[in-house]
């Protein structure tokens, strides 16, 4: 039995310990906007935060969550959009928008560690996380603009 | 209830409608506009519907019907934009609704980078349509005469001489009991008074995406439903000779196992076959399948190999093929001896790899199928799902979800008939979850191809006489069996239709046979005709001694509308109204040198830029790419300006996004995208051997520069793709004077 809060929920988990976070959230919880990009680790597309942290959580056994506190895309709005979350809104990021929920977990990440973030950091940060769309000159600016808003 | 204006000569392939992006060879428009609605149309309910693309309710919300599919395009955006400018509605207060497949809606299909193009016209007419009823109404109640009242006040009508306004809402009723007016009887508001077309817009699901609201096909759950993941055949072909799941049922949560008939030759969207492992979650379905013993028979593709078979192309390059254009006699010109100059291009395999991997939920249920998926084809499901599962398309229900990434594999819903199949074996809703490896792995893969061009130049370098050979597995083989040649819709994507002003000129189009599924992916056979011709006059240019940008304005010569052959009508007849004019081509081409600074700018060694000039899906592109390559070859790209003509733009903010992701789509084709296959094995299987384009390594700035143009609308949604990896191979030779004639980059000592 894994005990866990999820967004501010306790919750408690006695499936398979190997089932990774990402399809405990998905299948088992029904929080589907946690996405699923490749299993591996390589695309960003699942990121949430494991105590503030972000981590792919498609590689996230459940095994190792006990007594963790995860936040998803579903969990930072605080009320209202997150700094983040406006920001995106108002460059218009999203293509499809599949990715968007993984860049902006990555991105709520960087903006908690740093107030300010140059060009840099965030190559570094967000080259994690795939958008086959090519928005990244529009994430680009909305971490900057939501970096400027809670500095 | 479905009008089509031309079949074409090649109709239905296979008993199956060819649903080719690239050509468009039945255009569907709704016949049945104003008629009555099906009963899946949420419009259905709504007080006024005078169409079944709108609907007005007595609170004044008007319901928009999008009937294509949004992978990203903007589409769900763009088209009610147009219903509401030109009902004068107020867009905050405008719903939009995502269609089922239904055939009374016309094309769904939404590829080809035409939603707007052949949509235009009808969502002003559906706007207007429900205007004129309104006005009309309020016209009544007042008893004035129509011609006074106005829309300008938006979602009111008004008469202006007594003050008087009526909203929407509270003229629906009386509106309704209206005749609808004939398509004659409209007027339709001047350029002049839009205020939606050509004005930039959020889409309209903005806020949904950034909070993770929305539900793509992966989000789609049924009560009772089970996941399914499939083995599929490792080659094209291949069938289960025999299979231990002893191992696979032990996982928890794995409750059986089904197999899959393998497909009958063509394969076109039918499931590969291979054996399901049924669970009640995904990851389960994974786990299991990794247990499954399989002895596969591989069948004939096991002998397909990428590095024989790119020689075999290349060979076939060399000799000549089907002519698909001949002017003049460059045979002739060639004899007489002189300068020549000639280059073999090659291009790989790609996939496609959009975010969501496919994916689709469907329930069987007493003779009829409902399907929740992410596809850019509804009525393609309806006709697949039908085939597969025995039952009528009529019977057939397709619920579009938001698709996460498209970029044409969603348009072959193969993914979706292994859902219906499997629901009818089961007799309960299955999800079938494709893992990344089944995505890059079982694709219908963008094509490889082989190129070969020659010219005889004179004194100053120009061409006199100029011979193109392209060798490819076609889409075509996808629908018939045995297909080696390109058609004429892959030749007009840059082959036929090569723009340059040239005394003698030749196409040709050499055999090539498929052992994977090729299908289209975005640009499609543009992709790598437009590498290997911008390349090839960039060359000619440098061999010249020439400046890039004036050998290539002189190539194309003075404005002119060129002469198209085969008419490209055939296969597309609204192309009958976009002649190709080489005008707009030198203009785009100029505005970008412009833009970039061509010719104006300093750099410092290793930095350079390149141009390229591509018309495709209608839309006229150049684009300048700058590149700076370090000593041990690494590229960095700083800036690319691109310019494009795509004549009407409804939203520029989604054409300057459409824009900017061409270039990290193209980024990716030309530094890193391969597939290659031993045995007839696809060799990659994920992001770590198949890398796309990450932030780090995308141009860090694209500016986008849109052609202000009255002229109608084109493509927009794949138009950027093309030039973009001929520019940026131009530049890195500008910068290192080293030729890339293969891409990716990665195989020619670059990263």
């Amino acid at each position: 039995m894994v005990r866990l809060n999820v967004n501010g929920v306790e919750r408690s988990f006695d499936g398979d310990p190997e089932m990774p976070l990402l399809w405990y959230l998905r299948d088992i919880l029904g929080m589907a906007g946690t996405k699923f990009g490749c299993g591996m680790a390589l695309c960003g597309a699942c990121t949430v935060l494991e105590n503030g942290s972000a981590v792919r959580s498609c590689s996230t056994p459940m095994a190792t969550l006990a007594g963790k506190n995860i936040t998803t895309i579903e969990g930072i709005a605080r009320p209202g959009l997150h700094p983040v979350q406006k920001a995106w809104v108002e460059a218009n990021v999203p293509q499809c928008g599949y990715c968007q929920p993984g860049q902006i977990m990555q991105a709520v990440a960087l903006i908690n560690s740093k107030r300010k973030v140059t060009d840099q950091e965030i190559d570094e940060v967000m080259s994690g996380n795939i958008c086959r769309c090519g928005t990244y000159q529009r994430i680009r600016a909305a971490i900057k603009a939501a970096a400027q808003e809670t500095a | 209830m479905i009008t089509i204006e031309n079949v074409s000569r090649r109709g239905f392939l296979g008993g199956m409608l060819w649903t080719g992006g690239f050509v468009l060879c039945a255009r569907l428009l709704p016949q049945a506009l104003w008629a009555e609605d099906s009963s899946e149309a949420p419009i259905a309910g709504t007080v006024l519907h005078p169409t079944i693309f709108v609907g007005i309710n007595a609170d004044g919300t008007v319901h928009v019907v999008a009937h294509r599919s949004d992978m990203g395009t903007g589409t769900r955006t763009s088209l009610p934009r147009v219903v509401a400018d030109e009902l004068d509605a107020d867009w905050a207060r405008v719903k939009v609704h995502q269609a089922v497949g239904d055939a009374s809606y016309g094309d769904q299909d939404t590829d080809g980078s035409h939603s707007i193009r052949d949509f235009f016209d009808v969502m002003r007419q559906s706007g207007a349509t429900a205007r004129l009823m309104l006005v009309t109404a309020a016209a009544g109640q007042w008893k004035v005469p129509v011609s006074e009242c106005s829309t300008d006040t938006v979602h009111t009508v008004a008469h202006p001489k007594t003050a008087r306004t009526l909203g929407y809402g509270e003229l629906a009723l009386a509106a309704s009991r209206l005749p609808v007016p004939k398509k004659e009887d409209l007027k339709f508001k001047p350029r002049s008074a839009w205020r939606y077309i050509g004005k930039p817009s959020a889409h309209y699901d903005v806020e949904d995406l950034c909070t993770g609201k929305p539900v793509f096909g992966m989000d789609v759950r049924r009560e009772g439903m089970v996941y399914a993941a499939i083995a599929h055949p490792p080659v094209l072909g291949g069938k289960i000779k025999s299979f231990d799941d002893k191992a696979a049922l032990q996982v928890r949560g794995v409750s059986q196992t089904v197999a899959i008939e393998p497909f009958k030759p063509p394969h076109q969207f039918q499931p590969l076959g291979g054996l399901a492992v049924i669970a009640d979650n995904t990851w389960s379905a994974f786990k299991g399948r990794k247990q499954l013993q399989i002895e596969w028979d591989n069948g004939s593709n096991a002998s397909f190999d990428s590095d024989s078979f790119r020689k075999e192309m290349r060979e076939t390059s060399r000799k000549p093929g089907k002519v698909v254009r001949n002017i003049g006699d460059v045979d002739a010109e060639f004899g007489k001896g002189g300068k020549i100059f000639e280059a073999d291009y090659y291009t790989p395999l790609l996939a496609h790899v959009s975010m969501e991997p496919p994916v689709a939920v469907a329930e069987y249920r007493a003779g009829k199928v409902v399907v929740w998926t992410c596809t850019q084809n509804p009525q393609a499901v309806q006709e697949t799902v039908a085939k597969v599962v025995g039952i009528k398309k009529e019977d057939v229900t397709c619920h579009v979800t938001l698709l996460g990434g498209g970029f044409g594999r969603k348009s072959k819903p193969d993914y979706a008939a292994e859902a219906a199949l499997l629901s009818q074996k089961l007799g309960k809703p299955v999800k079938v979850v494709w893992s990344r490896e089944d995505d890059v792995k079982f694709d219908y893969f963008h094509t490889t191809a082989a190129m070969y061009l020659k010219a005889a130049l004179d004194a100053n370098g120009k061409p006199t006489a100029w011979l193109q050979r392209s060798v490819f597995p076609p889409i075509g083989s996808t629908f018939g069996v045995d297909v080696k040649l390109g058609d004429s819709g892959e030749m007009a994507m840059g082959w036929s239709n090569l723009p340059f002003d040239l005394p003698n000129h030749r196409a040709e189009n050499g055999e090539a046979s498929a052992h994977v599924r090729i299908g289209w992916m975005r640009s499609v056979a543009n992709v790598y005709h437009a590498f290997a011709v911008q390349s090839f006059a960039d060359e000619l240019a440098h061999a010249a001694g020439r400046d890039p940008l004036e050998y290539l304005l002189a190539l194309i010569g003075p404005g002119r509308i060129m002469k198209e052959d085969p008419d490209p009508s055939q296969d597309d007849p609204s192309a009958v109204n976009y002649p190709f004019d080489t005008a707009r081509l030198r203009q785009v081409t100029e505005l970008a040198a412009e833009k970039a600074g061509w010719g104006k700018r300093k750099f410092a060694k290793g930095t350079a830029q390149g141009i390229a000039v591509h018309r495709s899906f209608l839309s006229y592109v150049a684009t300048v790419v700058e590149v700076e390559v370090s000593d041990d070859g690494a590229v960095t790209i700083p800036r690319v300006d691109t310019v494009v003509d795509a004549g009407t733009i409804v939203n520029p903010d989604t054409v300057r996004a459409q824009f900017e992701g061409a270039a990290v789509f193209g980024t990716s084709i030309a530094r890193s995208g391969e597939i290659t296959a031993s045995q007839g094995v696809i060799k990659q299987s994920n992001f770590h051997d198949y890398p796309v384009t990450r932030m780090n390594q995308a141009p860090y700035q694209v500016n986008v520069h849109i052609v202000d143009s009255e002229a109608l609308p084109a493509g927009v949604g794949e138009p950027g793709v093309p030039p973009f990896a001929p520019a940026l191979c131009n530049a890195i030779f500008a910068a290192t004077g080293k030729r890339v004639r293969e891409l990716p980059l990665s195989r020619n000592g670059f990263s």
